[in-house]
């Protein structure tokens, strides 16, 4: 009963988020803001764990390639496949999620138990759709630029990797990249980013917004947000990918 | 004026506030007091529409507020300020930008006008030159003068506070008080202030109502408070030591 509330909560709170801003000209000062907040401060840890993970990738493949009969080219093939399918949109998402989860509630949770939504409220404001909307739309508007960029450097992690390690030749992984070139898989990803971000936006502003109590209250919901979201972003893969790839 | 009759509200189940009636008047400072958990903060949001009653009414100007308009709602929350306990001013944005809010989000005023408007409030709260400053950097006095400077920047009909002393040496709250009351006279502001400070009783207190277990239990004067036999009122009013010594006092001196 309790989920099954909180369920009900979440999606009357998208009701007053997607509203008409009272405001255009505020609401798009808010918008930059939050792209440069959840976006562009997001890039430095996205950049470093995405080269990173890719040069991981084809360290790991490389080394578990035991059969003769296996060209070395299926080591670019399978970093390509795992970061363009799986690492770039779900894993940097649960990074962000942890990132960008705990700022949107500790930020909304604050406001709300030193009354700033109350007093947003008492000037006739719409807070949620003020404070929601453009993070939801920042999320959705920066993530994908944010997942290209670590698809691109997760790539370029595992040719990295490659050539300091000497266990691959660059032309064989350039080639392995270049095999079986699918674009729906991108828009698979892409697909897949956009529902991420909106989980990413959303999940924790619910919390935030709806907390009660002091600094501990605001601490514990964090927490939770970020559990939550993430909770929310595997499962939600695993149906998004029985749904588009099946 | 604003008009309240009959107010009922509870949470949970649990009743917090039993039928509240009275009346505020304009250009009148008008004092809730109570213990704490006797129900002035729910009255109070009450008030502002940040709860809505479960039974009774309350009337702005003759209007009831549940029967507004969307168009007349708004307007009601444009002709309403409100200084929260603890300031609620926005912690990522400094001074001048706080203030300027409401300006910004409600009017079609250029930047210039909405300074000129925000330097006039921000001197009529003896706050100059703090415009750059955030509300991090100013002290509790300060932060309640920005926010007052807030709640009176788009000339409101109601201002409401909530505490307004709270966390404020003695002379600082009476500066504070002393602010709200004049405020309230210079624009005939209908101003009503929740607190459980004496001293803001004996300052400001034109009207006085006093709150126990969620029941009006006393009204009156800051003349009729220390003459009332008021049980509750008599306990909460000499609950301080000071009080119950200028009360020995009084008493020795009148036998």
């Amino acid at each position: 009963m309790v989920y099954l509330r909180h369920i009900g909560k979440y999606f009357l709170m998208l009701g007053q988020v997607f509203k008409r801003p009272q405001k255009g000209r505020f609401f798009y000062e808010s918008l930059i803001r939050e792209i440069d907040e959840l976006g562009i401060k997001s890039m430095g840890i996205i950049t470093f764990i995405s080269f990173f993970i890719g040069g991981v990738i084809s360290l790991q493949t490389a080394l578990n390639l035991e059969s003769p009969l296996l060209p070395d080219t299926l080591i670019g093939f399978a970093t390509k496949r795992s970061v363009i399918l799986e690492f770039a949109p779900t894993f940097c998402s649960i990074i962000l999620a942890g990132k960008v989860g705990s700022y949107i509630t500790s930020s909304i949770g604050t406001m709300r138990v030193t009354e700033q939504i109350d007093a947003l409220e008492v000037m006739g404001i719409n807070s949620l759709n003020h404070l929601v909307l453009p993070k939801v739309l920042a999320a959705l508007f920066f993530y994908p630029f944010l997942i290209a960029l670590a698809m691109f450097l997760g790539i370029l992690g595992g040719w990295t990797a490659g050539m300091l390690s000497g266990l691959f030749l660059g032309t064989d992984y350039i080639q392995g990249i270049q095999m079986d070139f699918k674009p729906f898989l991108l828009v698979y990803a892409i697909i897949k980013t956009l529902v991420f971000a909106f989980i990413i936006a959303t999940v924790p502003s619910y919390h935030g917004y709806y907390v009660k109590g002091g600094s501990i209250a605001v601490g514990k919901a964090s927490t939770s947000s970020v559990v939550w979201t993430i909770v929310l972003i595997v499962v939600t893969n695993y149906f998004l990918t029985q749904l588009l790839l099946t | 004026m604003i008009e309240v009759k009959g107010l009922h509200k509870g949470f949970n189940g649990v009743p917090v506030l039993k039928g509240i009636s009275t009346t505020f008047h304009p250009g009148k400072t008008s004092l809730i007091i109570g213990q704490s958990g006797s129900g002035k903060t729910v009255f109070l949001k009450s008030l502002i529409g940040l709860h809505t009653p479960e039974s009774g009414t309350i009337s702005f100007a003759g209007k009831v507020s549940t029967d507004f308009t969307e168009e007349e709602r708004r307007q009601w929350r444009r002709d309403i300020g409100m200084v929260f306990q603890g300031s609620a001013l926005f912690d990522s944005q400094t001074v001048e930008e706080n203030v300027m809010f409401p300006l910004k989000m409600f009017t079609t005023q250029t930047y210039e006008e909405m300074l000129e408007r925000v330097n006039f409030v921000l001197n009529r709260v003896n706050l100059d030159n703090s415009n750059a400053k955030f509300p991090a950097e100013l002290s509790g006095g300060m932060q309640k003068r920005v926010a007052i400077a807030r709640a009176i920047v788009m000339n409101p009909k109601y201002l409401f506070c909530d505490e307004p002393n709270s966390g404020l040496d003695p002379k600082t709250a009476i500066v504070i008080d002393n602010l709200i009351k004049e405020i309230t006279e210079e624009y005939g502001i209908t101003t009503v202030i929740n607190t459980h400070d004496m001293n803001s009783v004996m300052e400001i207190g034109e009207k006085i109502v006093f709150l126990e277990h969620g029941k009006k239990a006393w009204e009156g004067t800051k003349n009729d408070i220390f003459k009332t036999d008021n049980e509750a009122v008599v306990n909460f009013v000499y609950s301080s030591n000071l009080f119950k010594k200028i009360r020995v006092a009084q008493n020795e001196k009148s036998n």
